[in-house]
């Protein structure tokens, strides 16, 4: 399916947030994600399944002012 | 010989933030820095006890994440995340949200912002994210303007701080608007007030020490510098002195000149 990850158009076969993350190799990241702008925590990510469309974002500490 | 003593040194009162103490008055970003060890050389001279971080999309290429947190987790600072970016209460709500999981504290630096050319504060869109966090258990460090309507209702939604601007973030300008800052400091005594952002030079630093101010949160005036390091310790010394001027308690300005040599006994008179 396709979805957008991070602003950009990704084409994906997971299922739901965790699986993406593990496509993603981000199993081992500090990552935090938003589903359609809202949060998702991490025990919540195989809860939510992905669909056609949908806009993820997956972020992860940096610098800041 | 004599000896005298030197006078007893005033022992400095704590920072109070959401119950918690600090000795050091400065809120050190860390964004800009030339290189990772000059970040953390820079956190170290600037005696800082709290850094501002922020979220940023992962590269799941490079995991720059992992990288980041390990450095600053080896600096011993409390690290408060923003919500830098946002331009609604919902960004801002996931982002705190996010912050929260990732760096395991309720702090968060609450920013909404209204124009991304002037990087001014929506007061509206604050308040609302404001009032979503502290009802969720947030410690919410909003960044705002200097207008006190909106302080009286961030603080009445429970905010126990407040950080209102110098000047727009990375302007370097100082305090663009003194006198309305020098309001905000009287209406507000008993709320920790932090000038974050705008704060260009020490000397900016020490005036808003000396109007009163708690702290300063700044970033580019330090990152940026010739010699970050340096500059550091710079606005470190400058931050110290505002305060000890301001405890002290600063003389009044006089309309006419006023001899300090004592006028009895002058000669040829």
């Amino acid at each position: 399916m396709k979805i957008e990850l991070n602003g950009e158009a990704h084409h994906t076969e997971a299922e739901n947030l965790a699986e993406l993350c593990q496509l993603l190799e981000l199993g081992d990241s500090k990552v935090a994600t938003a589903l359609n702008g809202m949060f998702v925590p991490e025990d919540g990510r195989h809860a939510h399944l992905l669909r056609d469309g949908d806009k993820i974002e997956i972020l992860t500490p940096r610098e800041g002012g | 010989m004599n000896i005298i003593d030197p006078a007893p040194v005033r022992k400095e009162t704590p920072l109070k933030l959401y119950g918690e103490e600090f000795h050091s008055r400065l809120l050190l970003g860390t964004a800009q820095y030339p290189s990772p060890k000059i970040l953390c050389d820079a956190v170290k001279a600037s005696r800082t006890e709290i850094v501002t971080i922020s979220l940023r999309r992962e590269n799941a290429r490079q995991k720059e994440g992992r990288k980041f947190i390990d450095l600053i987790g080896s600096l011993d600072v409390r690290l408060l995340p923003n919500t830098a970016g946002c331009n609604s209460v919902k960004e801002a709500v996931a982002t705190a949200e996010m912050a929260r999981e990732l760096f395991d504290t309720p702090w968060i630096k609450l920013e909404v912002i209204a124009n991304n050319d002037t990087l001014q504060p929506d007061l509206l869109g604050l308040l609302g994210a404001a009032r979503v966090l502290l009802r969720d258990g947030f410690k919410v460090l909003p960044y705002m303007t200097e207008d006190l309507s909106i302080a009286e209702k961030l603080i009445e939604a429970g905010c126990e701080v407040l950080m209102p601007w110098g000047a727009p973030i990375g302007t370097g300008q100082g305090l663009r608007n003194p006198e309305a800052l020098k309001t905000l400091r009287a209406y507000f005594p008993d709320i920790p007030l932090i000038i974050d952002a705008g704060i260009g030079a020490p000397s900016h630093a020490a005036l808003a020490m000396e109007f009163g101010y708690d702290a300063i949160l700044l970033n580019t005036a330090v990152a940026k510098a010739h010699d970050p390091v340096t500059m550091a310790k710079a606005f470190a010394l400058a931050i110290d002195a505002g305060r000890n001027a301001h405890v002290a308690g600063l003389m009044e300005p006089r309309d006419m000149a006023a001899p300090s040599t004592p006028i009895a006994g002058t000669p040829f008179t």
